[in-house]
């Protein structure tokens, strides 16, 4: 065995890190998916429906939006229960322009204006929603919406040094609002319906299973591309920075740290992050509304992080796809019931899992393995120490 | 982009250079806190030389750890002034701002960042760009590592450098946190209460090194081990109930009538 690892090829596994682990998993399974569907018909044992597809299209989104979640919180110590906000923000902003992607062919038919304008008898677009059928200006808003309400609020909050408990209900309290706000009709932005009926996405009709097909890769590619930038940032010395802060604020201040300035930027990265997975969850499930915004969702979201494991990102993409096949199968059966499943399932994981479904995977990944720590060798079994290292922590921290 | 010491543009803060002329590093003048009412610190005077070595001592609650919060802006005086040199006022600027600019801090309770190891401890502290684009590109260049290695063999915490700062004993972060003052090279080290859950044998290697630090360094000491103070003092401060009651040698302190009645009356009464 000791010769195996020593051999160079030994070496290479040793060397990879989770996120080739990560990248690779979901590469090949889309990749599967993406196949199975296209070359094999109905009723055959390799087939993948067309609905499961576009139901694990939907799971990627989630995972993004997890991954989102696990950077302010498991890494920053920032617990958000409002990043549905972000998510929302992104959906509305693709929302708008596949509105306007939908032309003449509203129930109005009206050239112009979106139907629900139409509807308020408006007889102009309101100005924020110039520019709304460029795609490029469909692009940018999907980050400026969210990094722009991450970056105001976070500047608010962090500098007069809001955190814990207060901040979390902030975070709640902006999502809260802003649920009102999107339920108003005089917002202009559908309403209580939200945006809907949308036909086509880049000339691509949503009805067409090969569309799903390709939201469902482009979705795991955005996945891949976040947890690359994620994995990048948790790994650099700013993740240091980060994890120092929420072990020890006041410490990383006296070490010389603007820790408000580290924290309103890891919030606006995560914040786009989320926006992303809104604006590719939209055309998949075809609608936005304002209910995207409820504080419940928000709270899901961080319940899906803490099931899958904090501070190690895989984990929250772990937790948003198992809890989100859980609530598809459960609503399916009871679906007056799943809040109480969701609540039991948060319980017992917190009870019997304190790390996670992570925390079951092996230790050496939580921390980023690969951290070039090759500055010095103290000892020649520095192996050994790190290992044997490991082995004093799982004991220590399960009391 | 790689932080090198004479390529990149220094931050604003980085500049600072304390006036030293009158060979006084720390100006606390009438510096008054008071919490709730209750005076903290009390018209306090202090001045620390260039290099000194003071040592800060007094009673539970005399205002010594009210004092390096003063200095180091966590806590804002009511009245007063604190200069570091005589020109940079330390009421303007914010707790990371005086750390870039050259004072350092040692808590009274070991704080250490728990999961990172002991050697990214060391890496964080380091002198340099603390800013985000720096951190987020950041590459140890080969001077940092032996410099982290150097200030690790200093404390003692070579063997010890990949294990998660959580993990160590009390004493071993005591040794921890003295090492992230050192990577800081700051002008100025606040030390509180250094020796607390050290061997003896740790104690004096703690002296040792404190009073080898002296001279390049002004180190402020608080603690209330009387012999590690006696083992290190030059000049002793006590403070009482906010201010200074009295200053000069170990043996004029302990000659003092006011600070016996107060201090040294209680403990070997
Ligand atoms: N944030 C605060 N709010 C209210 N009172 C405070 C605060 N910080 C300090 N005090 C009070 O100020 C007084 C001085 O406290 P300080 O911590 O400076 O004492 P100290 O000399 O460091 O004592 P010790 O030797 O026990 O560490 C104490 O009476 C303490 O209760
Ligand atoms: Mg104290």
């Amino acid at each position: 065995m000791s010769t195996f690892i020593q051999s160079p090829f030994g070496q290479k596994i040793q060397k990879l890190s989770s996120l080739h682990f990560v990248i690779g998993c979901l590469l090949i399974s889309t990749l599967y998916a993406t196949v199975c569907n296209l070359a094999f018909t109905e009723g055959s044992f390799l087939h993948v429906s067309d609905y499961t597809i576009s139901l694990f299209g939907k799971y990627l989104c989630y995972a993004l939006l997890a991954l989102a979640v696990d950077l302010v919180w498991g890494y920053c110590g920032i617990l958000s229960l409002g990043h549905g906000a972000f998510f929302a923000l992104g959906g509305y902003a693709m929302g708008m322009y596949l509105m306007r992607q939908i032309g003449d062919r509203g129930v109005y038919g009206n050239p112009d204006l979106p139907d629900f304008m139409v509807f308020l008898n408006w007889s102009e677009m309101p100005w924020y929603w110039a520019g709304s059928d460029n795609i490029l200006w469909m692009v940018a808003m999907v980050f400026i919406g969210p990094g722009l309400l991450a970056y105001v609020f976070g500047n608010l909050a962090f500098r007069s040094r809001v955190s814990g408990v207060y901040l979390s209900i902030m975070t709640q309290a902006v999502t809260y609002a802003l649920m009102l706000a999107f339920f108003r009709n005089e917002m202009g932005f559908g309403g209580n319906n939200g945006l809907t009926d949308f036909k086509e996405i880049f000339g691509l009709s949503l009805q067409n299973p090969s569309t799903k097909l390709v939201l469902f890769v482009a979705t795991s590619v955005a996945l891949c591309i976040g947890y690359i930038i994620s994995h990048y940032i948790v790994s650099s010395k700013m993740g240091r920075v980060v994890t120092a802060i929420r072990d020890a604020e006041s410490r990383t201040r006296f070490v010389g740290f603007k820790t408000e300035h580290y924290k309103v930027w890891i919030f606006v990265v995560s914040a786009m992050l989320a926006g992303v997975a809104g604006a590719l969850y939209v055309p998949q499930v075809g609608i936005i509304n304002p209910g995207e915004f409820s504080p419940l969702n928000s709270i899901e979201m961080v319940i899906w992080v803490a099931i899958g494991g904090r501070g190690t990102l895989y984990g929250a993409i772990i937790g948003a796809v198992l809890v989100s096949y859980a609530k598809t199968r459960f609503t399916a059966i009871m679906p007056e019931a799943w809040l109480f499943a969701l609540g039991g399932l948060f319980v017992l994981s917190t009870l019997l899992l304190p790390k996670g479904i992570a925390g079951m995977l092996p230790a050496s990944w939580a921390k980023g393995s690969e951290k070039e720590n090759d500055g010095i060798e103290p000892s020649d079994n520095y192996e050994n120490k790190r290992s044997e290292s490991n082995n004093i922590s799982n004991p220590a921290e399960a009391k | 982009m790689v932080v090198d010491k004479k390529g990149s543009p220094l931050l604003a803060e980085q500049n600072i250079k304390p006036d030293t002329r009158h060979g006084v590093i720390l100006y606390v003048e009438d510096v008054s806190v008071s919490f709730d009412g209750f005076k903290a610190l009390n018209d306090l005077n202090l001045y620390i030389n260039d290099g000194e070595l003071r040592c800060l001592i007094g009673a539970n609650g005399a205002g010594k750890t009210t004092l390096m919060d003063v200095i180091t802006g966590k806590t804002r005086p009511d009245f007063g002034k604190v200069s570091f040199g005589q020109q940079v006022d330390l009421l303007q600027l914010s707790e990371s701002e005086i750390a870039r600019a050259g004072i350092g801090r040692k808590f009274q309770q070991p704080t250490v960042f728990e999961e990172l190891t002991v050697f990214e401890n060391i890496e964080l502290s380091l002198k340099g760009d603390k800013g985000i684009i720096t951190s987020l590109f950041h590459k140890l260049s080969s001077e940092q590592k032996d410099r982290i290695a150097d200030v690790l063999h200093t404390i003692g915490l070579a063997k010890e450098c990949y294990y998660a700062a959580g993990r160590l004993s009390h004493g071993q972060k005591q040794w921890l946190e003295i090492g992230m003052l050192l990577a800081a090279e700051p002008r100025v080290l606040l030390v509180d209460e250094p020796v607390a859950g050290m061997t003896a044998q740790e104690t004096e290697r703690t002296a040792e090194l404190l009073t080898s630090l002296a001279g390049e360094h002004s180190v402020i000491v608080v603690e209330h081990d009387m012999a590690f103070v006696r083992s290190i003092a030059r000049k002793v401060t006590v403070l009482h109930q906010g201010s200074v009651l009295a200053e000069g040698s170990m043996s004029e302190i302990q000659s003092n009538p006011d600070v016996i009645q107060v201090y040294l009356g209680e403990d070997q009464g």
